[in-house]
């Protein structure tokens, strides 16, 4: 196991994504949605740091639960949340957040849960790590952090929130 | 490790249900988007087998399957070959070899559902048997009531009606009970069992013991061999919510609540579908959003499959 991120540098990282997204916004109002797990409390302080700045900026949740392509192997089906935006998705210029994209399957599942709300005039993706090893064509815009990994590694990323440690470990198989 | 049915509420541990009706909010939330319906059943296929006519249960049902993108077949049963003579058994062989992923079963006989259970790999969901259970019924109740009132634990629910016929009444009571609730029954002293819930035959002496809610049983006339009461102006004055009783209901601040179909003018008065306080349209809406959680929360005994 090491650390590869630690509180400061993710602290770093958050700040970073809120940059590119500032910046790639020109002006224009922020529908950050993040997925839950991580990716809602990763989008929350994102959304803090762009209020900060004033920008114009909502943010939403989505739980990606019911949209998932692997249930036959699971042994139950996963728990529900509650997914919750408030704002019309039509027309509107969405940025997803995770906390890490791995196989991308995860921004697939997420992206059609995103459509049964509305049809967005636009999306992009932010994610806090990008650990690479992409099974299916979709990239994020905007990236806190690349990871080098092992493909069978696993990259754990702890938020203060959730798990009441800022933390991103990779651990090796 | 999930369960494979979803028979009857007595073999649920407290936990379990809430589970289950935490799980329900989410698929409530879906009813407010554009798109009400989610993939996750996609290529599964849900067979309705109703043994008994119904048409609130069965179309329930097949919304919150189909809003589960899952393919729904009926099986006609008045119309098929059972009419002919094939046995249940049979009947479940050859549905089996339809392969289909849940069976949702309603049958006059208790305990039907769970022998279908025992013969098939599908998961089987209870939606009626006989005078024993409708646990899908108990939830959506549980939930609705639980919408109303976050902290269940110390509040009263009476249930009024013919008790010894209805399995709405057994399996509700259960399920309140387990959640906290206090249950009383009222009506006609013939019909009303012996439990450990408080008992009342008097709708006022109910009335006094201080209720939240009052759960209105349908009176089943169809299944009523020798009627309980003289007529359904006599069942009104006696144990229905007429509009002098409506009074005291909303003065109170009391719930109301019905498994539907209603009888006007038998169990309630017109008036009472405008109480702000009645929820069943309520009951309806939340029986899709708990039959989707009880689909969704099964899993069929998927390596066990039929050559």
């Amino acid at each position: 196991m090491s650390i590869a991120l630690d509180p400061a540098a993710m602290s770093a990282a958050i700040d970073r994504l809120a940059g590119q997204i500032l910046s790639a916004a020109d002006g224009q109002a922020i529908d950050l949605v993040g997925i839950r797990s991580r990716g809602d409390e990763v989008a929350e302080r994102v959304f803090a740091k762009l209020v900060e700045s004033g920008a114009q900026a909502r943010l939403g949740v989505l739980d990606i639960s019911l949209y998932r392509d692997d249930y036959e192997h699971l042994s139950s089906n996963p728990t529900l949340q509650s997914s919750a935006i408030d704002f019309p998705v039509d027309g509107s210029h969405v940025v997803l957040v995770d906390d890490v994209i791995f196989t991308g399957r995860t921004i697939r599942a997420a992206l059609d849960a995103l459509f049964d709300y509305g049809r967005p005039a636009k999306v992009d993706l932010a994610v806090l790590i990008d650990r690479g090893h992409r099974e299916i064509p979709v990239e994020p815009r905007f990236v806190g952090e690349h990871l080098k990994t092992d493909r069978m590694d696993r990259v754990d990323v702890s938020l203060e929130k959730i798990d009441g440690k800022d933390a991103v470990e990779i651990i090796t198989q | 490790m999930a369960r494979k049915d979803f028979l009857d509420i007595v073999s649920l541990d407290r936990a379990e249900i809430i589970h289950l009706l935490d799980q329900a909010v989410p698929f409530k939330d879906l009813f407010t988007r554009s798109v009400k319906k989610v993939p996750a059943l996609k290529g599964k296929t849900v067979l309705m087998l109703f043994y008994e006519p119904s048409t609130r249960t069965l179309s329930s049902f097949e919304v919150a399957a189909k809003r589960l993108s899952a393919d729904v077949t009926i099986f006609d049963v008045p119309h098929s070959s059972v009419t002919k003579g094939e046995s249940v058994r049979d009947t479940i062989d050859t549905l089996q070899a339809m392969r289909a992923d849940y069976i949702v079963v309603r049958h006059h006989l208790s305990g039907q559902p769970a022998a279908i259970a025992r013969q098939t790999n599908a998961s089987v969901i209870n939606a009626g048997d006989g005078a024993h259970a409708h646990p899908t019924q108990a939830l959506l109740d549980a939930f609705t009531l639980r919408e109303v009132y976050p902290e269940l634990p110390g509040r009263k629910v009476v249930i009024m009606g013919d008790i010894l016929h209805s399995r709405v009444a057994r399996s509700t009571s259960t399920i309140l009970d387990k959640l906290g609730v206090e249950v009383a029954f009222c009506g006609p002293g013939s019909l009303v069992p012996q439990t450990r819930f408080k008992r009342f035959t008097n709708y006022e002496e109910a009335m006094s013991w201080g209720p939240d809610a009052v759960y209105q049983l349908r009176v089943q006339k169809e299944r009523q061999d020798a009627p309980f009461y003289p007529s359904d102006r006599e069942y009104h004055s006696v144990y229905g919510i007429t509009e002098d009783r409506l009074k005291e209901i909303s003065d109170k601040g009391i719930y109301v609540m019905h498994p539907g179909p209603i009888n006007r003018g038998v169990e309630l008065c017109d008036a009472v579908l405008d109480y702000d306080r009645c929820l069943i349209s309520q009951q309806v809406e939340n029986g899709i959003a708990t039959r989707m959680a009880v689909l969704f929360g099964l899993k069929p005994d998927l390596k066990n499959e039929p050559s």
